[in-house]
């Protein structure tokens, strides 16, 4: 392999990458602004400028093919020097009022000027105003005058969402971005730009000012969008999630996530119609109880029942081990082989991008996890059938608001004598149902989920709740949640009453004499890793940061 | 320094035999009764006679209000962050002026306050200041809480305040 020599450390790079692939692929930051893994060379920041031995100027390291024996050096004299003089420029125009802009705490130009730049301008002229407050989009905001016009997001419009969108006007130091007429920045993935704008010049509108960076805590995650499982990190503040924003990997979703899945996949966490704490039907209303009372009512009704009455529902918006929970509930303490789940498919969601037309996070794990009729049970279609018929007389549920989706099967499922569900938040088919179980969102518990292509992921917890505590779950914590006491206005975020599927059947199990020795998500998986096939080898730490693609399933794209 | 360079303590046995009669020693220590007496006294009858401090003074801190009757704050939210017993809560909000933030709740919880002043010092706005208030007693733990309504004063009643940060920082 060809070598080149990067302030002394010689490193290896594959032919035709340029000096700052190289660099990068060896842990080396070279100073940037315009430059992005995944976008074309726009080379107009000159930030990157370092000095290459033998050639007379300095060169830009994003645009500069790295060549055999070529010796860089990015922290001579004569780059330090091109580097402030950049900085300088930058700042010219930049209105530096960072305790008022959004970006603080995350900002490219922020950080660089403390890195980069001797911090003295020279400039005291009025500064160019090009306007604040600007919607661009229907998620973005645009601040002229934050913009360093590295033209990032405009690329992104053009090679990554394919929809062109935004473009500069003008010339020199009135160079203004805006989109093209009658345009408006509202592709499926406008929010990205967010992102990779290196200053505040794109915010985010639904987050945008409602908490600094550094007051929050993150935890990667997955997106429950739809079955491509983009990876997420979940910015949480006060027990609350504030915002989903996507984590890089490769092989799943790489820099991005679309919008839909960024804006509307956790607000239900802290929703009004949580369901908190389990419930029993009384006199027609749901009415909170205890767990125990909850669980005994559950048991000793189910137990009125014969084994070919009963059918299960898993779901796939839970993880794999929720549903080779109840595969095993159904099938071995309540011994009925009628067991499915509901697929979700939306077949105007997909693109050729990341989105997909299952808008469920789980669905192939779901069945990998053995949520599927036994030989003589019903399937989804057969369970119902055989509601309408009378023959199945009680149906439990996990996590899915099927009635929302089908509103006939309300008159179906009137029919039920009894009907269990677990829910995150009340929902119509909870409006029928006689008990209700509190279920743990995506974001309050540990597990797995596998998206589309076969590729295993987890999921971690970032909210706290009864069950679920911050320091003992070794969660991530912000310097609040480290300090916080119940005297605290600012630590008094809501902790619901909720518990992961899987733990709520392990409950209900007990109370019906059989018990299943589970503690933790991860001894779930762990035995089915055991006992399944596909998940053979896997624990939480092979899992690891960036999921795992499981050898029996054919990978797709 | 050495051991050896420590005096020794004066015991009964050290002393000389004038001091051992004693009464030249009260007369000592009674004229410096006398003396001290007729000095100006510091002693101030608290609560009826009230010490007022001088602009440098570290009291409770308050936010400033401008004469247009609007908060200094942009709630960037850096006294919060530098605060040492994290007694700031600032939610900030967008509005339509020309200083796009603002501070819509601003709670300092004077139980937790130390008094340091870091607030005062890191914030870019000279938003929030030390006051000369020094009288803070609650009975219950809500009343030490401190809303907008309670931390904004007017800016034309801290002239000694913004003077010496002016002056001095
Ligand atoms: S808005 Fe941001 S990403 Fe777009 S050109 Fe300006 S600085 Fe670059
Ligand atoms: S593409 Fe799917 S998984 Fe990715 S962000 Fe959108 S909804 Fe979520
Ligand atoms: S004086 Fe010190 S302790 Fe009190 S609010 Fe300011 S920074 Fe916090
Ligand atoms: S540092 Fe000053 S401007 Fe910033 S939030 Fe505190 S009082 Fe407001």
């Amino acid at each position: 392999m060809p070598k080149i020599n990067i302030d002394g450390k010689e490193i290896e790079f594959k032919q035709g990458q340029t000096i700052i692939e190289a660099a990068k692929d060896h842990g080396i930051e070279i100073a940037h602004f315009c430059w992005h893994p995944k976008l074309s060379v726009s080379g107009n920041c000159r930030m990157c400028l370092v000095e290459v031995e033998k050639m007379p100027k300095l060169v830009i390291a994003c645009a500069t093919t790295a060549a055999d024996g070529m010796v860089v050096h990015t922290q001579s004299s004569k780059s330090l020097a091109a580097r402030n003089a950049v900085m300088e420029f930058f700042l010219i125009n930049h209105p530096l009022d960072c305790p008022i802009c959004d970006e603080a705490g995350e900002c490219k130009l922020q950080d660089y000027t403390y890195k980069h730049s001797v911090g003295e301008s020279r400039f005291v002229e009025e500064k160019v105003k090009k306007g604040k407050r600007i919607q661009i989009g229907p998620y973005v905001m645009f601040d002229a005058d934050r913009c360093i016009m590295c033209s990032r997001c405009i690329r992104f419009c053009d090679e990554i969402a394919k929809d062109p969108e935004l473009t500069f006007t003008k010339r020199g130091d009135r160079v203004f971005l805006t989109t093209y007429p009658g345009e408006q920045l509202d592709n499926l993935y406008s929010m990205n730009v967010v992102d990779i704008c290196p200053v505040g010049a794109l915010t985010n509108s639904d987050f945008r000012f409602k908490s600094r960076v550094w007051e929050m805590s993150l935890i990667n995650s997955v997106c429950t969008g739809c079955a491509r499982g983009c990876n997420i990190e979940l910015w949480v503040r006060n027990n609350e999630v504030l915002r989903l924003v996507p984590k890089y990997n490769e092989d799943v979703n790489s820099y991005w996530m679309c919008d839909h899945g960024r804006v509307n996949t956790f607000k239900f966490i802290n929703a009004e119609d949580r369901v908190d704490g389990p419930h029993i039907r009384v006199e027609g209303n749901l009415t909170r109880v205890g767990w125990d009372e909850a669980y005994a009512e559950a048991a000793s009704r189910l137990k009125a029942f014969g084994k070919d009455e009963i059918a299960v529902l898993g779901s796939a918006f839970a993880t794999v081990e929720d549903n080779y929970i109840a595969s095993k509930f159904a099938k071995s303490v309540l011994g009925t082989g009628n067991l499915d789940f509901v697929r979700h498919i939306d077949p105007s969601f997909g693109d050729d991008i990341l989105r997909r037309n299952d808008i469920t996070p789980n669905s192939l794990g779901a069945e990998l996890a053995g949520v599927k009729p036994s030989k003589n049970g019903n399937d989804f279609n057969g369970i119902i059938k055989a509601i309408k018929e009378g023959k199945i007389k009680a149906l439990y549920i996990l996590e899915d608001d099927i009635i929302a989706e089908n509103s006939e099967l309300e008159n179906v499922f009137a029919k039920l004598d009894l009907l269990i569900a677990h829910a995150t938040n009340f929902n119509k088919t909870t409006v029928l149902a006689d008990i209700v179980f509190p279920a743990a969102t995506y974001a309050e518990k540990n597990g797995t989920f596998v998206n589309f292509n076969g590729r295993a992921q987890r999921i971690r917890p970032a909210v706290a709740t009864l069950d679920v505590d911050r320091a003992l779950e070794g969660m991530a914590m912000s310097r609040w949640d480290k300090f916080g006491t119940k005297f605290d206005r600012w630590a008094q975020g809501k902790h619901f009453d909720a518990r992961s599927s899987w733990k709520i059947l392990v409950g209900l199990a007990s109370a019906m004499g059989q018990k299943m020795k589970y503690g933790m998500a991860e001894e779930v998986l762990l035995d089915m890793a055991n006992n399944i096939d596909a998940f053979k080898g896997l624990d939480y730490d092979v899992l690891g940061e960036f999921g795992v693609q499981l050898k029996t399933v054919n990978s797709k794209s | 320094m050495s051991e050896k360079n420590i005096p020794a303590k004066k015991r009964i046995k050290d002393l000389n035999s004038l001091e051992k009669v004693y009464f030249p020693e009260i007369l000592k220590a009674l004229k410096l009764t006398l003396k001290t007496m007729f000095r100006p006294k510091f002693t101030m009858q608290y609560p009826e006679e009230k010490f007022i401090p001088t602009g440098s003074y570290r009291g409770r801190p308050i936010l400033v209000m401008e004469n247009n009757g609007e908060e200094r704050c942009v709630a960037c939210g850096l006294c919060a962050r530098v605060c040492p017993p994290l007694a700031i809560e600032v939610q900030a909000a967008e509005t339509e002026k020309e200083k796009e933030r603002y501070p819509v709740r601003f709670e300092i919880n004077m139980l937790r306050c130390i008094f340091c002043g870091f607030c005062e010092e890191v914030c870019p706005e000279e938003a929030i200041v030390m006051s000369k208030d020094y009288e803070l007693a609650f009975t219950k733990r809500e009343d030490a809480i401190y809303g907008k309504d309670k931390l904004l004063v007017p800016v034309n009643q801290l002239p000694d305040k913004i003077g010496f940060l002016r002056n001095y920082r």
